[in-house]
């Protein structure tokens, strides 16, 4: 028996498969595809204060061996979440929740986070710096090592539960991002979030994205995602975990992006494919890892890192 | 929804137009066919080498299969109506809401409005309502005469048809409105492109309807809100909560 569990930060997941945020709503549509008793975790839709429409349509568009998203943080906001999804998460689901919480000011970052203290289920904060901060002319918190630790430094003083930055990949030197996290006390950190590109249609010479770019995701990202958990658990890796995510699609993926250095792994845009994506990544990691020589998944953790 | 397979049977594979194809699907087991359950639903098909599904209305469907309108709209419609005999395509059916053909929605003369290849799953609807002991009357409406297809088969169910063609080659000049608006007041359960959709619902005499979007989609089963557009009543997701919208809620 291969042992699947793994610790991230203090809380106890019971495989490292995580369906990640944005491509999982709250858990309801794939409640009816598959029981989300089998996954060590969730992460849940990007959530703001206040309900967001999203962006006009096209919001999607495809790449190679991937896709753009510009859904535009569609949510219903903080208080539909806590009201009406929470109650019927924990009638989905036993095991801890990952809360993605977002914000476009350091204070809204706060208050979601604050929010979510009562919340028992939700035992693990993911906040998605991905966004444009308002007080400053719309540049994103995750583009700059000062504010990404800015509000890793809000939410550390107004949540009561561990911390996970999920960082952007649109930058220079993620590594310098991972350390202003990690100094301000990020609990962990989950990367990568999609990486920003468009496209244009040649008929109508348009972007074809209504907010002309949108993030990209999918197996055409996994060799970026690799390559950045990797360079940030040099950087932090001995101090915090790290979640690792981006066009992760098989069993094989999995334990790469753990060899890399992650702690467990989030699947996206490959559960939009294929809606039995997670299941079919738990039931073939024992046989991945038996095929590594590890009776404990948690042993592949940085393990590309050390030895010859 | 269920995760189908389902044999693209060559030749069962018609061409209809110089880009519109008719394909013929078999299930490899009765619960396969059995996910389709309401006229107007979608079927997603993953295609090799393209990374997100495509979403294709079901035009009719049996025990056994699955009847599909496909028209070349650019890479992967140009491939799945070309892929090889026998080829076994991994498919996700059940998708959507689809139309809501109960008498007592709407009334005795309902009228089915597709435009081009926004007929599809109007065939399969004017069946089952036949089956029902409905007398919908349908209002075709295409490009030109070249463009037509399927008209056969819908004056083979049995019911008045009406056609319409921008270039007056086949039936009316004109488009479907410019038949729709002689009409007395009517019930209309439209597919077709989004300006058709628009003209018709804007019609005085369209007293109420059901109204088939689309939208591109990533999932297709209501986990992304890729596809989502504004509503009277807030934000609804074309795959999940339609594609069918009724009259009220829609907003342009
Ligand atoms: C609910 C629904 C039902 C549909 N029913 C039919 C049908 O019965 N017959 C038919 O021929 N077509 C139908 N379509 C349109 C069909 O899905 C697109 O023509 C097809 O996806 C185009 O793919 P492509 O690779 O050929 O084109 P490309 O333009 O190369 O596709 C690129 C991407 O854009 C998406 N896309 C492109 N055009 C559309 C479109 N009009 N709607 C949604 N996504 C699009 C594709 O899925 C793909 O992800 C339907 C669409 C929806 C949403
Ligand atoms: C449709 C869609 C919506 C997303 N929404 C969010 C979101 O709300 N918050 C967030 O932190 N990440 C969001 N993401 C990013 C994913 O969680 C993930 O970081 C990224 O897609 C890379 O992983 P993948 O290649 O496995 O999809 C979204 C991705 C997709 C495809
Ligand atoms: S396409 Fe994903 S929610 Fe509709």
């Amino acid at each position: 028996m291969v042992d699947l569990s793994v610790s991230l930060a203090g809380v106890t997941l019971k495989n490292p498969i995580i369906p990640a945020s944005g491509t999982f709503g709250y858990g309801r549509e794939f409640a009816e595809i598959y029981d989300l008793n089998i996954l060590g975790s969730f992460s849940w839709k990007g959530t703001t204060r206040d309900p967001r429409p999203g962006n006009s349509q096209p919001r999607i568009a495809e790449t190679a061996a991937g896709m753009l998203n510009a859904v535009g943080l569609q949510n219903p906001g903080m208080e539909a979440v806590l009201r009406e999804e929470v109650p019927n998460i924990a009638k989905l689901f036993r095991g801890p929740v990952i809360a993605n919480v977002c914000g476009f000011s350091l204070e809204e970052y706060a208050e979601n986070c604050a929010r979510l203290n009562d919340a028992e289920q939700v035992r693990i904060l993911e906040v998605n710096i991905s966004c444009p901060n308002v007080h400053a002319g719309g540049k994103n918190f995750g583009s700059d090592p000062q504010s990404a630790a800015a509000v890793t430094r809000a939410v550390r003083a107004a949540a009561k539960k561990p911390v996970f930055m999920k960082l952007s990949p649109n930058v220079t030197d993620i590594a310098e991002i991972a350390k202003a996290c990690e100094a301000e006390g990020a609990d962990g950190l989950c990367l990568i979030n999609t990486l920003l590109g468009m496209r244009i249609d040649l008929n109508t010479r348009r972007p074809l994205l209504a907010n002309r770019t949108g993030g990209l995701s999918g197996p055409a990202v996994f060799p970026v995602a690799v390559r950045m958990v990797w360079d940030v658990y040099e950087a932090v890796g001995e101090k915090i975990p790290i979640i690792g995510c981006g066009g992760v699609s098989s069993a094989e993926d999995a334990a790469e992006m753990m060899l890399a250095g992650a702690s467990a792994v989030e699947v996206g845009a490959a559960s939009l494919r294929d809606p039995w994506a997670c299941k079919k990544i738990i039931e073939d990691l024992p046989a991945v890892c038996e095929r590594l020589g590890v009776s404990k998944i948690s042993e592949l953790t940085g393990g590309a890192h050390h030895g010859a | 929804m269920r995760q189908c397979t389902f044999i693209l049977e060559r030749r069962r594979v018609k061409q209809l137009t110089h880009d519109t194809w008719e394909l013929v699907l078999m299930a490899l087991n009765s619960q396969d066919a059995a996910a389709v359950n309401a006229p107007g639903q979608f079927v997603n098909i993953a295609l090799p080498g393209k990374f997100l599904r495509r979403p294709i209305s079901v035009c009719d469907w049996g025990k056994y299969h699955l009847t599909l309108l496909v028209k070349e709209a650019g890479e992967g419609t140009k491939e799945l109506v070309r892929l090889p005999p026998e080829t076994e395509l991994d498919v996700l059916a059940g998708l959507g809401n689809g139309f809501d053909f109960a008498p007592e929605t709407m009334g005795p003369a309902p009228v089915l409005v597709g435009g081009g290849i926004g007929i599809a799953p109007l065939y399969g609807l004017a069946k089952r309502m036949l089956e029902n002991g409905q007398s919908p009357r349908a209002v075709l409406g295409f490009r030109s005469k070249a463009d037509s297809f399927y008209l056969e088969e819908f004056t083979a169910l049995g019911l008045p048809l009406t056609v319409a063609t921008e270039d007056g080659s086949l039936g009316t000049k004109g488009f479907v409105t410019d038949v729709l608006k002689e009409l007395p007041d009517c019930y209309v359960l439209a597919c077709g492109p989004t300006p058709m959709l628009k003209a018709v619902h804007g019609l005085p005499n369209v007293t109420g309807g059901q109204f088939s979007f689309e939208a591109r989609m990533a999932c297709g089963f209501g986990a992304c809100v890729g596809c989502t557009i504004q509503m009277a009543d807030g934000p609804k997701r074309v795959c999940k909560d339609g594609p069918v919208f009724r009259k009220e809620e829609i907003l342009w």
